[in-house]
């Protein structure tokens, strides 16, 4: 097939690896985020508050420095888990912002447009699809919680020396792994809503009232029955609670370990299912 | 009828068969939306006709592995859809009948992502976007954005996305939906062209008889989930291009022994109306030939032959669980029959 041509032409030229083909979908995601002005925003906000805390944690190993700036080592912020924890809250928070601009009209546009026969109808299976979704999430949630705090964790270590790297080691676990139950939690959520929802406006809606409204109500629940487990609406407490478990640091007010755990384990199970009963090649007309 | 598709070579028994079909059926619950569908398919181009709801894009959907057989097998081009869905799709393009494109993107950044998922590298996967939709005719539209496009320009689109990818076989759900006169036959002349390149065989689900007529050289027609005829159109053409019908004027005694002379089979169908069957070699030409030289004038001279409608319409007055009708006709359930006819 050429243009000049005007005939039709089979391809018989080389094929892309089969499984690493579902990155093309977070690539041409990202060439349609890039125009995003916003996302950029969030994106140098996420950046300048890690370049503040790397600041926080140069002084505290720069006597001069302290010196010209009339600081005392003491007046600094300890730099521990309960520095990590902080640092690791607002990234999440901003992360937050970032999946409100980026995720809801991921999986959304494609069924208001019946494009899903169209992926599917290749060879990319369904379970790709959604992979390919959630990395366009993921990988931005990743730059901006693990990424960064694990190269400020580095830096710590960089500037105390290597036994406290080493006795420090479940700072770097925590920051991993409490940035992935967050990412995977908040990633399935949004493309579950997108899914169901079909509105990308909506979807935000529906999201700002999961975090912003339900925690709301679930401290006034707490107030009336009586306990933490009112606070088990609060999907942010819930993943404080078990950030907290990780880092060894004292736990918010929220619901036992073991009930936020399922909580959050119960909200990502639903919305994979979700996922998979609203993500089909066809719809069924009754 | 399309001198192109007359022009063109038809499919020789021995070809490796297309679509198989043994004893497929799929299900909605317990809604059974294709029963016991069993044929072997060679042709380059094979229409599924039938009513809304006869089940065609069921039998699509399930090619394409989307719904999965509740027993029998389908294989496309040797492989099974179920066991080796993956490798099936690799082989297919698939044109929806529903308005179906990816918001926020050009025409050409649409076909190209379409490309890639499909294993194309993003270079090729770019040249050959650009080279399709120009094939398809959207080449001046292609840096537009695909919502602005118009309903028959979305159809194009969807067809230049079917083939980017080189595909060996072609799955066009209702092609000519919504178009208005010209842009169908836009739409069937490019279906027509992709056929006659040789490059890739093509499967047609419309219930738009003439679409069908257009195109293909084989058709299954479907009723409430079974085969209801069959019809090897480009077999049909090719016998019932012999078969005559005749209204004279003139010395209609000698003329009917002239044409015996000839070796033409004649029956009186009324005091000025022949039926014959043509020999080999003996043309209309010819027949014009003989009478001018037994100075008879032919008012009306008509091909008789079943046409699709009338494949069609006595399809869908057989009862439920019928057999196919039409030619050849072997059962619903297949088995050795189902090989006959250049199937």
């Amino acid at each position: 097939m050429a243009v000049y041509e005007q005939t039709y032409h089979r391809y018989d030229g080389p094929r892309t690896s089969r499984r690493l083909r579902f990155l093309v979908i977070p690539r041409y995601a990202y060439q349609r985020l890039s125009g995003s002005k916003l996302l950029w925003a969030l994106l140098v906000a996420a950046a300048l508050v890690t370049l503040g805390t790397a600041v926080l944690i140069y002084l505290k190993h720069n006597v001069r420095a302290l010196a010209a700036l009339n600081l005392e080592v003491g007046s600094l912020l300890p730099i521990n888990a309960e520095f990590f924890g902080v640092y690791l809250g607002i990234q999440l928070g901003i992360g937050f912002l970032l999946v409100l601009v980026a995720g809801p009209a991921l999986v959304s546009m494609d069924l208001a447009n019946a494009a899903l026969p169209l992926y599917l109808a290749r060879p990319l299976a369904r379970w790709e699809y959604v992979l390919g979704k959630l990395t366009v999430l993921a990988a931005l949630l990743s730059i901006v919680t693990w990424g960064f705090g694990l190269g400020l964790w580095l830096l710590q270590s960089i500037l105390e020396g290597g036994s406290w790297a080493a006795s420090n080691l479940r700072i770097a676990g925590a920051l991993f792994a409490g940035s992935w139950i967050w990412i995977l939690v908040l990633s399935f959520l949004t493309l579950a809503l997108s899914a169901l929802i079909r509105w990308p406006l909506a979807v935000r809606g529906v999201l700002l009232i999961v975090f912003l409204v339900l925690p709301g109500f679930g401290l006034a629940l707490a107030q009336v029955i009586q306990s933490s487990w009112g606070h088990a609406l609060n999907l942010g407490a819930d993943l404080a609670v078990v950030q907290a478990a990780l880092f060894g640091t004292e736990p918010p007010a929220g619901p036992p370990l073991a009930g936020a755990a399922l909580l959050l384990a119960a909200v990502l199970a639903g919305s994979i299912g979700l996922l998979a009963a609203k993500l089909r090649a066809y719809e069924v007309v009754k | 009828m399309s001198p192109i598709l007359d022009q063109g070579p038809s499919p020789s028994p021995s070809q490796a068969p297309v679509i198989e079909l043994e004893g497929l059926e799929v299900r909605y619950g317990r809604l059974r939306a294709l029963k016991d569908v069993s044929y072997s398919l060679t042709g380059r181009a094979i229409g599924l006709l039938g009513p809304n709801g006869a089940g065609k894009t069921t039998l699509l959907h399930a090619l394409l592995g989307f719904l999965r057989p509740a027993a029998g097998t389908a294989r496309v081009l040797g492989l099974d859809v179920t066991t080796q869905a993956q490798e099936v799709r690799a082989l297919l393009g698939y044109m929806p009948e529903r308005d179906a494109f990816i918001a926020g993107m050009s025409g050409v950044r649409f076909v190209r992502l379409m490309a890639e998922l499909s294993g194309l590298p993003a270079e090729p996967a770019l040249e050959r976007a650009h080279e399709a939709l120009f094939y398809v005719g959207l080449g001046e539209a292609r840096y537009r954005p695909i919502e602005s496009y118009s309903l028959g320009m979305k159809q194009l689109a969807k067809l230049a996305q079917s083939i980017v990818h080189g595909p060996r076989l072609l799955l066009l759900d209702e092609p000519t939906a919504g178009l208005d006169p010209p842009a169908r036959e836009r739409m069937l002349r490019l279906i027509r062209e992709i056929r006659d390149s040789g490059e890739v065989r093509i499967l047609i689900s419309s219930h738009l008889l003439r679409d069908v007529e257009e195109c293909c050289e084989e058709v299954l027609v479907l009723k409430d989930g079974r085969i209801a005829a069959y019809s090897n159109l480009a077999e049909e053409r090719r016998t019932n291009r012999r078969f005559l019908e005749v209204e004279t004027r003139g010395a209609g005694d000698a003329f009917a022994v002239s044409l015996r002379a000839q070796g033409c089979e004649l029956a009186v169908a009324g005091p000025r109306r022949l039926k014959m069957v043509l020999p080999e070699g003996f043309g209309v030409t010819e027949l014009y030939r003989v009478a001018r030289e037994g100075s008879v004038q032919l008012r009306r001279v008509s091909f008789r032959r079943d046409s699709l409608e009338d494949i069609f319409l006595k399809a869908m007055d057989l009862p439920e669980g019928a057999g196919p009708a039409g030619s050849p006709g072997p059962s619903a359930a297949g088995g050795e029959e189902a090989g006959r006819g250049g199937l």
